[in-house]
């Protein structure tokens, strides 16, 4: 399943994060490859969220944030990109679904609209096209234009999978994408996010233990802004090398 | 005795007794001043000059001149004052610096207009050597809606969720991009409803006009940016004050028509609201 000779997509050399004072990440070392899935497992607070918004720079929406050391992303320091050419290579879906108050079809438009698509009939075939990847567009095929907030939470969450994936990122980051659905709309984004492994490389940070052992192929293990463990997700599961990884996985973390 | 009902039942009667304090003065004027008003205004009223010492005869310089004057203070003030909102909202970083501009915005909307009047004398009619001219009168109306415009424009765009700027950025959208597509559309009515009310503040008052542009009898129309015209406000002022036996009823009627003026402009803003609401595609 894992490649034999992984090629890095994403890697960060002694990544530090703060917001003003508070240190959120410390020494962060870690390296993703090209087409995985990479789970991210920790408690809260222990700097999930702030590795997924360091990748693509959207942590310096914060006036507050700062950060030391580099995040190489196709071979080239994540600085050195233009912040709006660096998050349309690297997409985001949001622990909340967040939909724009627009018909479904133009959330899904957004996108390649802003990227200098205007022709109509190029728009709907991107927009067909996204929504049938999020496993979303049979639901919804007959009522593109109703307004998206009223579309169900999963439905909405699968929408904005969609929305990412009209823009064609490379990677796509996942913030616990599924922590306010139910069972099944779960299964739905996982199966979506199987779908796409052949053509993108993900990273689904999860307080759901169990979804990081079901769909990722890699799992890090993070605790206080540090990354204690990184390994096959099979290896973490079962034979852990650190025994706070152990505590965690098996549920008898305090 | 059920004592939350009852409750609810005073506190409703106190709600309901507050706005009708605030409610009754403002139907009052308006009774007044259209009983008292409505009758002299004719087809001849709105589109006559003034006659014989201004006694007989109709308001029309004074109407289009207050036009003229909204149009201008428009074209000057709406750019500027929603540009820098932009910019103070989206742009500016939160400093010592930038909190200094906020408050001076909100420090100088309670200037009393009189101080804007004097103000824009020096500036434009004296220093710049406009003279007392549509410019400057325009320009200093312009300067008196500033800071409401700002604010207004300024707690529109902080109303905007976050979250609409942060998909957008996500997307690989660029800030301009962002502002433009998933901002403004969202802001637009909370622009409009300060504007008009600062445009109509605007139509209304005689201090800053006084010495820059308002001219005492002027019967026939400007040429240019540079000429002097009549205004609705000051025109009002002089015929109650300056003009001996002047008939009440033409003084009322001069009221009523800038009131339908302001009643025009609220009006376009409505329907101006209704429309972006539509667009929308709630
Ligand atoms: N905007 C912010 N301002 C200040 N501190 C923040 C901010 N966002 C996060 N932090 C702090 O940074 C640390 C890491 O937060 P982060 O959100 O990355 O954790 P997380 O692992 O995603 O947690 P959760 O599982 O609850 O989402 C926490 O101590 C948090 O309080
Ligand atoms: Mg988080």
């Amino acid at each position: 399943m894992v490649n034999v000779n992984p090629q890095v997509i994403i890697q960060t050399i002694n990544l530090n994060c703060f917001y003003g004072r508070m240190q959120a990440l410390t020494n962060l070392n870690i390296e993703v490859y090209k087409n995985e899935i990479l789970g991210i497992i920790g408690p809260a607070n222990s700097g999930k969220t702030t590795f997924l918004r360091a990748l693509n720079r959207l942590n310096y929406l914060n006036p507050t944030y700062s950060q030391k050391g580099a995040v190489i992303f196709d071979n080239q320091n994540a600085d050195d990109i233009p912040d709006d050419m660096l998050r349309k290579r690297i997409g985001i879906i949001f622990a909340l679904p967040q939909t724009l108050p627009t018909s479904i079809f133009q959330n899904v438009a957004y996108g390649p609209k802003v990227h200098g698509i205007k022709k109509k009939s190029e728009l709907q075939g991107i927009v067909e096209s996204a929504l049938k990847k999020a496993y979303l567009w049979d639901e919804v095929k007959d009522r593109l234009d109703m307004p998206a907030p009223r579309l169900s939470g999963g439905q909405q969450q699968r929408l904005c999978i969609a929305r990412t994936l009209a823009v064609e990122p490379e990677v796509i980051l996942y913030d616990e994408p599924c922590s306010g659905l139910d069972p099944i709309s779960t299964a739905k984004v996982e199966d979506a996010m199987g779908e796409l492994k052949s053509d993108y490389t993900q990273i689904l940070v999860t307080n759901n233990t169990k979804q990081a052992a079901r769909v990722s192929d890699r799992t890090a293990f993070f605790l206080m802004g540090e990354m204690v463990e990184i390994g096959l997700t099979n290896t973490i599961f079962t034979t852990p090398q650190d025994k706070r990884t152990d505590d965690y996985v098996t549920g008898r973390f305090g | 005795m059920n004592f939350a009902r009852v409750r609810e039942k005073i506190a409703f009667i106190l709600l309901g007794a507050t706005m009708l304090i605030i409610v009754l003065p403002i139907l009052l004027i308006i009774w007044y001043i259209v009983s008292n008003g409505a009758g002299a205004v004719t087809w001849e009223f709105i589109t006559q000059p003034p006659r014989n010492g201004m006694k007989q005869g109709g308001i029309m310089p004074a109407i289009v001149g207050t036009i003229i004057l909204i149009t201008g203070t428009m074209a000057f003030s709406l750019p500027l004052g929603i540009l820098s909102a932009i910019y103070l909202v989206e742009y500016a970083k939160d400093n010592f610096f930038t909190r200094l501009i906020k408050l001076s915005i909100v420090n100088l909307s309670g200037i009393p207009s009189i101080v804007y009047g004097l103000f824009g004398f020096t500036l434009f009619v004296v220093y710049c050597k406009f003279g007392a001219s549509i410019l400057a009168g325009a320009l200093t109306l312009a300067i008196m809606s500033l800071p409401v415009i700002i604010t207004a424009t300024k707690e529109a765009l902080e109303a905007v969720p976050q979250s609409f700027r942060e998909i957008s950025l996500s997307l690989g959208a660029t800030k301009w991009q962002t502002i433009r597509n998933c901002v403004l559309p969202y802001a637009i009515p909370g622009i409009l409803t300060g504007t008009v009310l600062s445009l109509s503040r605007a139509a209304g008052e005689t201090a800053p006009i006084l010495f820059t542009v308002a001219a005492f009898y002027l019967p026939r129309l400007p040429h240019s940016l540079f000429d002097q015209v009549m205004a609705m406000p000051y025109h009002l002022y002089v015929i109650s004050t300056q003009v001996p036996n002047m008939p009440l009823k033409l003084s009322f009627a001069t009221g009523f028509v800038l009131i339908m003026v302001v009643f025009l402009m609220n009006l376009v803003s409505i329907v101006l609201r209704a429309h972006f609401r539509k667009k929308k595609q709630w």
